[in-house]
């Protein structure tokens, strides 16, 4: 199932990690480890626990039983400062667009002027200049996505968690996105996706966990889990077969 | 006896031409309501917000009750305040009774619950909407009120004119502890009934036009605001 690198303490790492709710098991991962250093992508059907996953990741979820682990350490509540999560939902501030950046970088220490500065860069990073002092709930589907996207590198965060951020989006904002994220990455920040987009996996990836039923039914190098799936799950899930 | 359009017309005289006698009932009806509007809700807001934020035991409780206040009949809170500020009541050394400040009391005792309730249903929607990104951004419960409470501004604002309206048309118990003394505690409320029962119809018609076009410049400000909150939020409802 592992075919990374050998174990080194960086990175996120899980294990036994089981979440049930009334009798049902919906997520029981055993073994999980995110040391790699580009984007993960997570795939798997619908209901298959990968934004459950995420938020035990971020420390949302206080999961039954099991373990993450930071960098070796236990996952605590100070380490979410130095994470930030795109949520498959956005939900954005009933504030201006560039209000909403300046809420975080405000809890983040930084003057007014520093502030000013920054958000006229990420502005101009997610393509929203024109629409800096439009409400942010009246953003279009894409351009929210965008913003929940500026807003959470506004954080500068070490870790970046991105729940489907593409799945409405046009070519072009998808586009947008992935070029957004692969510059984060870039510049070192660890990226775990969700989508169901097996091409932008193809694009972004450097190792791809697959989910079904709560468990993680692989996880490899991207090219390997793409081309030569080990699992008649992943093999199934990506000839487009229904999993059930 | 006038007919009414002879009444009708000699009321919209007396609002033209500004009457005095009329205009200083509009004005204390408008200070009174106002100020006690916006002691409500310096009162209510929190309350609501503490309990659409705080979970403690006994919260169900309080919610219920708050709701239960809201219907409270206005004439029985202005006979516990009557009680409460009377010479042998318990605030009675303060000597409110037929004051201005008593119909204030008896107003802030009307609107409070009805602030409160309105800030806690809102807050607590939009608290359960942002709980998660919030708790991502590293916000605790504490310091995610201040963020909820302006976030929620047009619905609270809207909760304030609520509660003004509430006041100002109410007559039952700012008659009880307000008395309708001329130059004293004559609202606009309280006047049209006694000068109806007086029969000078005249002054109680002006008092009535001004009273429904407030609630209806009230009522719009209301329905243009919900609108505004709509529209802001429609895409992401
Ligand atoms: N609080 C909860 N109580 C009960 N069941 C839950 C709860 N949260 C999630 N689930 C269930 O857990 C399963 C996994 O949910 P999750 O949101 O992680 O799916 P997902 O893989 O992200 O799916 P999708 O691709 O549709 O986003 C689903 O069947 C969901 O109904
Ligand atoms: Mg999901």
């Amino acid at each position: 199932m592992r075919d990374l690198a050998p174990f080194c303490p960086d990175g996120l790492h899980v294990s036994n990690l089981r979440i049930a709710r009334d009798g049902k098991v919906l997520l029981d991962v055993p073994d999980l480890a995110l040391e790699g250093p580009g984007p993960t992508m997570i795939l798997g059907p619908n209901g298959a626990g990968k934004s459950l996953l995420l938020r035990c990741l971020h420390g949302l979820i206080q999961p039954d039983a099991g373990c993450i682990q930071i960098n070796g350490r236990k996952l605590s509540p100070e380490d979410r400062t130095q994470q930030a999560m795109v949520f498959q939902r956005p939900v954005l501030l009933r504030r201006s667009v560039s209000a909403n950046l300046d809420f975080v970088l405000k809890r983040m220490g930084l003057g007014r002027v520093a502030r000013r500065d920054r958000i006229a860069e990420l502005l101009v990073e997610g393509g929203l200049q024109g629409q800096a002092r439009q409400a942010a709930r009246s953003l279009s589907g894409g351009e929210a996505q965008r913003l929940a996207i500026l807003r959470a590198l506004a954080c500068g965060p070490g870790t970046l968690f991105l729940d489907e951020p593409t799945s409405a989006l046009d070519p072009a904002a998808t586009q947008k996105i992935e070029t957004m994220v692969l510059r984060a990455s870039a510049r070192g920040v660890r990226i775990v996706m969700v989508t169901h987009d097996i091409g932008q996996a193809r694009r972004l990836a450097s190792d791809i966990v697959v989910m079904q039923g709560g468990h993680v039914v692989e996880h490899g190098q991207a090219q390997h889990v793409l081309d030569a799936p080990q699992s008649p799950e992943t093999r199934r899930y990506l000839a487009g077969g229904l999993v059930t | 006896m006038r007919s009414f359009a002879e009444e009708f017309s000699f009321a919209l005289t007396l609002i033209f031409q500004g009457d005095a006698e009329l205009w200083a009932i509009v004005l204390l009806s408008l200070q009174v309501s106002i100020f006690a509007a916006l002691i409500a809700a310096a009162l209510g807001m929190p309350i609501g917000a503490a309990l659409a934020v705080a979970r403690f035991p006994g919260r169900r409780a309080l919610i219920v009750l708050m709701n239960a206040l809201m219907g409270f009949p206005p004439v029985v809170v202005g006979l516990l305040v009557y009680l409460m500020l009377s010479r042998s009541g318990p605030l009675g050394v303060l000597d409110l009774l037929y004051t201005p400040m008593a119909m204030i009391i008896a107003q802030v005792v009307l609107v409070t619950p009805i602030i409160a309730a309105l800030t806690r249903q809102v807050v607590e929607t939009l608290a359960e909407e942002y709980a998660e990104q919030l708790r991502s951004l590293g916000v605790s419960r504490l310091a995610s009120v201040p963020v909820l409470l302006w976030d929620a501004r047009l619905a609270l604002i809207t909760a304030f004119l609520a509660g003004f309206g509430r006041a100002i048309a109410e007559v039952g118990a700012v008659i009880i502890v307000g008395g309708n003394i001329n130059h004293v505690t004559r609202v606009m409320t309280t006047t049209i009934a006694l000068e109806t029962s007086k029969g000078n119809l005249a002054l109680a018609l002006a008092l009535g036009t001004i009273l429904i076009a407030i609630a209806v410049a009230v009522n719009a400000m209301v329905s243009t605001l919900t609108l505004r909150a709509e529209k802001e939020g429609l895409r992401h409802a």
